[in-house]
C-alpha cells in the first residue's frame, strides 16, 4: 500500500475534472486520478457543441437559454443553477477559444454558432443559432484542449488508477468531512490511499446499464457508485437520457448538430413525421421528445428496414460541401458502421442510452450534499456524475460541455479555496480495508457466475424494461430481474488472479456499481408515478406537477436498500407551463 | 419523397450470418512468464462486428486473463490501437465484412509490452509534450475571442484530429530502430499549432524538431498516413513542417 498526500484530488480527467485541474492546480497542490488516460475519457466522443448566447450571427441572450434549459428539463431544473451555467457560458467558450480550441468561424472570423434541438428565440418562438462547435468533434476538441492546458500547467496525473472508496472522516462537532479516496493502480495491482483536504468527484455516468448506448465501454458509474455505497444520497436518477440518433443496431452517437444543419427524421412511409409531434420546431424538438416520437412511429408499425425496427435520418438534401465541412465524423460512422453513405441513403437510427441526468446531488458551489440542505465539506462533483441540477428530467444538446466547463471550473475553485483554509483531515483507520475486501473477495472467489453474462443479462432487462418507455409492470419485472443479478453477483467469479494489468478483475467491480445503481434508478422509477421529460410512463402519461414537481432523493439502507425521498425544485422565475414545441 | 421509399426497402432483408474465425493471439504476462506465447481462439463473427467485438467475447466468454485495451469503441477515444493483420489499426474501427477467417493480433510495435497487447504509453506521451502541444501567445488577450478567418483556421484542421492512440509512431520503421524519434504523433501535434493563426510559439517548436531526432529522421515511407485511424494525412504534415524549417515561414 502506498500513502499520497494533496490538497486536492479530483477524481476523473473528462471535461470537468480537467477543468477543474486547471482552476485547481494554479491555486493548490494537485493530483488528478483517472482510469483510463486523459485523452480516452468520453467528453472526446462529444459532437455537435456548446451553447452559449455569444449572438455571434444572430439576436440571443442568457435569459432565453435559461428558459429553454428549463422547459427543455420539463421544469425539474434547479433555476438557480440553470442561470449561473448560462450567464457564465459566454466566459466558457471564450476561455476555452483563449486556450486555443479552434472553433468554426463566421465570415468575420468569430466563433460561429448553429442551432440545435430546443434552443429557440424569445422563449419558443422558433430556433436560434446558438451552439458554438468545431465541425462534429467539438467534445474531442475541448478534451485535446484542456488536455493540452493541463501539459502547459504541469497538472500531476495518475494514469489507469481506478478510484474505489472514498475516505470521510469525522471533524471536531463530529461532521464528516472528505479526507481523500482510495485506488487500485492498474498496472501493479497496488493499493493507494490518498490523504486530501478536498476532493472532486468528475467521473462521468453509467450508460453501461443499458445495452445499446453510446456510452464507452468505461461508463460503469464509479464515482456514484461509490458515493451511494458511502450512504450518501443519488438525486433523480430515474432520468436517463435516450439520444434520438444513435446508429440502428449499434447505438453509436450520430449528433443533434445532423438536424441542426438540417437533416430530417422520417419514418418507412418517408413521411417527416415529427411534424405531427413538435408542429413548431419539428426534427428540432428537444430529444426526449424526439425520442418518444421515433418509438412510437416503430410501436405502430411505420418503422423502416426489414424488421421495421427503427427510422431514417435523411441528410441526402443537403449539399455534399455541407455535409464534409460540418459533419465529417458522422458520416464516417455511418460509412464505416453501417455501410451507409449519407450523401445519397439515409442512414438508419434508433434511441440509445446517452445521458444521466441524475447523480451526486450538489449545489451551486458544487459542494456535494448529504442532506436537502447539509453538504459534506471538502465534497465536490461537477460533470454526468453530479445533479445539480441543470438539466432537470431531460437535458438540452449541447448543455453537457457547457455543464462540464460552468460546473468544473467551479468546483476546481471551490476545492482549492476550501483546501488553502483546511487542515489536512486525519484518515480513518484501516483506510483501505474496504477495497482490500473488495479486491481479495473476486480475487478468492470459487464462484461459478461470468462477469459476462450476468453484465449482458443487465444490460438485456434494462433495455426491454427501463428505456424510452416504462410501466409499472415492466420496472416491476426489471427490479426482480436485478435482485436476482445481485444474488448471482455474490457467486461470480474471475479468471485472471493476478496482479499486473487485472483488467478482469476491474471489470468485475465495475459491474457490481452498474448493478447497484440499475437498482437505483428502477426503484426511483417506479416511484415517480407521472411522465416528465426522459421518464415516460405509459400508465402515467401526463406530468403532474402537483405530486411530482419534486427532485427523487436515493439513500442506501444498512440493508442495501433503496430508501426514496424528495427534495423541492428550485424555482426562480419560470412558472411550470405545458411543455409544446 | 419517393427515392426515400426506394432506398428503404433495397435494405437487405436476410440477417446476416455469423461464420467461425480464428483469432490468434501473441500472449505475454511476465508475472507468469517472461516467454511470448500464441494462443488461437476461434469465435463466431458477424459481417458488422468489429475486431473489439471479437476481442471482448473471447475475454467474456473464454479467458478472462486476456488483457487489452479499450474505451468508446467507435474510433475516437484511442485505446484500442493494436497490430491487426500485421498493419497498424484501431480495434474498433476494422470490420469483419472487411477480414479474413483468419486473424493475427499483437500490440503496436516499439513500445514497451507490458501484458498481452497492452504497452507502456509513456514514452509515447513524453514525446507529444515535448513539442509544446498548447497554443502559446504574448501580450494582452483580446477581451473576446481571438479572430481567425476560416481560411486560417482550415490551415490545421486535418492535424486537430488527433486522438493520440500511436497508431502512427508505432508504425514508422525510424521509430521501431530508433525510440528517440519523435515520432508522427508528436509533429502532428505541434504543425496542429505551428500553423494556427494565432499561436505565437512557432519558432520555439520549430526549433525542438530541428533536432537530431526530430523531423529529419522522417524518411517518408507513408507508413503512419496509412495507419492514421483519423485519416490525417500525416506525411504532408511533416513535410510542411521540414519545409517552414527551411524557409522559417508558416
Amino acid at each position: 500500500m502506498q500513502n499520497h498526500r494533496y490538497d486536492v484530488v479530483i477524481v476523473g480527467a473528462g471535461g470537468a475534472g480537467m477543468r477543474a485541474a486547471l482552476e485547481s492546480s494554479g491555486r493548490a497542490r494537485t493530483a488528478v486520478l483517472t482510469k483510463l488516460y486523459p485523452t480516452r475519457s468520453h467528453t472526446g466522443a462529444a459532437q455537435g457543441g456548446m451553447c452559449a448566447a455569444l449572438a455571434n450571427v444572430e439576436e440571443d441572450n442568457w435569459e432565453w437559454h435559461t428558459f429553454d434549459t428549463v422547459k427543455g428539463g420539463d421544469y425539474l431544473v434547479d433555476q438557480d443553477a440553470a442561470e449561473v451555467m448560462c450567464k457564465e457560458a459566454n466566459d466558457a467558450v471564450l476561455d476555452l477559444e483563449k486556450m486555443g480550441l479552434p472553433f468554426n468561424r463566421t465570415p468575420a472570423g468569430r466563433i460561429d454558432q448553429r442551432r440545435f434541438g430546443g434552443h429557440t428565440r424569445n422563449h419558443g418562438e422558433a430556433p436560434v443559432r446558438r451552439s458554438c462547435y468545431a465541425a462534429d468533434r467539438t467534445g474531442h476538441m475541448i478534451l485535446q484542449t484542456l488536455y493540452q492546458n493541463c501539459v502547459k500547467q504541469g497538472v500531476e496525473f495518475f494514469n489507469e488508477f481506478y478510484v474505489l472508496d472514498l475516505l470521510l472522516t469525522p471533524n471536531a462537532d463530529g461532521v464528516e468531512v472528505a479526507s481523500g479516496v482510495v485506488a487500485y493502480e492498474l498496472a501493479t495491482g497496488e493499493i493507494h490511499v490518498f490523504n486530501a483536504k478536498s476532493v472532486v468527484l468528475a467521473t462521468g455516468g453509467f450508460g453501461k446499464v443499458f445495452k445499446t448506448t453510446s456510452n464507452a465501454h468505461t461508463l460503469t458509474g464509479d464515482g456514484m457508485g461509490v458515493v451511494w455505497r458511502k450512504g450518501l444520497p443519488l438525486e433523480d436518477m430515474e432520468f436517463f437520457q435516450f439520444h434520438p440518433t444513435g446508429l440502428a443496431g449499434l447505438g453509436i452517437l450520430l449528433s443533434e448538430a445532423a438536424r441542426g444543419e438540417g437533416a430530417i427524421l422520417r419514418n418507412a412511409d418517408g413521411e417527416r413525421f415529427m411534424e405531427r409531434y413538435a408542429p413548431t420546431i419539428k426534427d428540432l424538438a428537444p430529444r426526449d421528445i424526439v425520442a418518444r416520437s421515433m418509438a412510437n412511429e416503430v410501436r405502430e408499425g411505420r418503422g423502416a428496414g426489414p424488421h421495421k425496427d427503427y427510422v431514417l435520418l435523411d441528410l441526402t438534401h443537403l449539399p455534399k460541401e455541407q455535409i464534409d465541412s460540418k459533419l465529417p465524423d458522422i458520416t464516417e460512422f455511418a460509412r464505416t458502421y453501417l455501410g451507409v453513405e449519407p450523401y445519397t441513403e439515409p442512414v438508419p437510427v434508433y434511441p440509445t442510452a446517452h445521458y444521466a441526468m441524475g447523480g451526486v446531488p450538489t449545489n451551486i458551489e458544487a459542494e456535494v450534499l448529504r442532506t436537502n440542505t447539509d453538504v459534506v465539506p471538502g465534497l465536490y462533483a461537477a460533470g454526468e456524475v453530479a445533479c445539480v441540477s441543470v438539466h432537470g428530467s431531460n437535458r438540452l444538446g449541447t448543455n453537457s460541455l457547457l455543464d462540464i466547463n460552468v460546473f468544473g471550473r467551479r468546483a476546481g475553485i471551490a476545492a482549492a479555496e476550501y483546501a488553502l483554509k483546511a487542515e489536512l483531515p486525519d484518515i480513518p483507520e484501516a483506510p483501505a480495508a474496504t477495497v482490500e475486501a473488495m479486491v481479495a473477495k473476486l480475487l478468492n472467489s470459487a464462484g461459478t457466475e461470468k462477469v459476462n453474462t450476468i453484465r449482458t443479462e443487465l444490460q438485456n432487462t434494462m433495455d426491454r424494461n427501463a428505456q424510452v418507455f416504462r410501466t409499472e409492470e415492466s420496472l416491476s419485472e426489471c427490479q426482480s430481474d436485478l435482485e436476482a443479478l445481485r444474488q448471482r453477483y455474490e457467486n461470480v467469479a474471475i479468471a485472471d488472479k493476478g496482479k499486473r494489468y487485472n483488467s478482469d478483475l476491474l471489470e468485475a467491480i465495475e459491474l457490481g456499481f452498474l448493478l447497484d445503481l440499475a437498482e437505483v434508478l428502477v426503484v426511483s422509477a417506479r416511484n415517480r408515478k407521472e411522465s416528465r421529460g426522459g421518464h415516460a410512463r405509459e400508465d402515467f402519461q401526463e406530468r403532474d406537477d402537483e405530486n411530482y414537481m419534486k427532485h427523487t432523493m436515493a439513500y442506501r439502507g444498512p440493508d442495501g436498500s433503496v430508501n426514496l425521498d424528495w427534495k423541492p425544485v428550485v424555482v426562480t422565475r419560470y412558472q411550470p407551463m405545458a411543455r409544446k414545441y | 419523397m419517393t427515392a426515400v421509399q426506394e432506398r428503404s426497402v433495397s435494405t437487405p432483408t436476410e440477417a446476416p450470418k455469423s461464420r467461425p474465425i480464428e483469432v490468434k493471439i501473441r500472449r505475454y504476462n511476465p508475472e507468469i512468464s517472461d516467454e511470448v506465447t500464441w494462443v488461437t481462439y476461434t469465435v463466431d463473427a458477424f459481417p458488422t462486428d468489429r475486431v473489439l467485438n471479437l476481442l471482448m467475447k473471447i475475454k467474456g466468454e473464454q479467458d478472462g486473463t486476456l488483457t487489452f485495451r479499450r474505451s468508446c469503441a467507435h474510433g475516437v477515444c484511442g485505446s484500442d490501437a493494436m497490430r491487426i493483420n500485421g498493419v497498424n489499426r484501431l480495434a474498433c474501427k476494422v470490420l469483419m465484412k472487411d477480414m479474413p477467417d483468419k486473424l493475427t493480433i499483437e500490440p503496436i510495435k516499439g513500445l514497451p509490452v507490458e501484458k498481452d497487447l497492452i504497452v507502456d504509453m509513456e514514452p509515447f506521451f513524453e514525446a507529444f509534450r515535448a513539442v509544446k502541444p498548447f497554443l502559446i501567445t504574448h501580450g494582452n488577450e483580446p477581451s473576446k475571442e481571438w479572430l481567425q478567418s476560416q481560411a486560417d483556421r482550415d490551415r490545421f484542421d486535418d492535424t486537430t484530429k488527433c486522438i493520440l492512440c500511436a497508431a502512427c509512431t508505432t508504425s514508422c520503421p525510424v521509430f521501431w530502430t530508433d525510440g528517440s524519434y519523435f515520432g508522427p504523433a508528436a509533429i502532428v501535434n505541434a504543425h496542429r499549432f505551428i500553423f494556427d493563426s494565432r499561436d505565437q510559439g512557432a519558432e520555439e517548436r520549430l526549433e525542438i524538431l530541428n533536432d537530431r531526432e526530430g523531423v529529419w529522421r522522417c524518411r517518408t515511407t507513408f507508413n503512419c498516413t496509412e495507419a492514421c485511424p483519423r485519416g490525417i494525412q500525416i506525411t504532408k504534415a511533416i513535410q510542411e513542417v521540414k519545409q517552414a524549417l527551411l524557409f522559417r515561414r508558416v
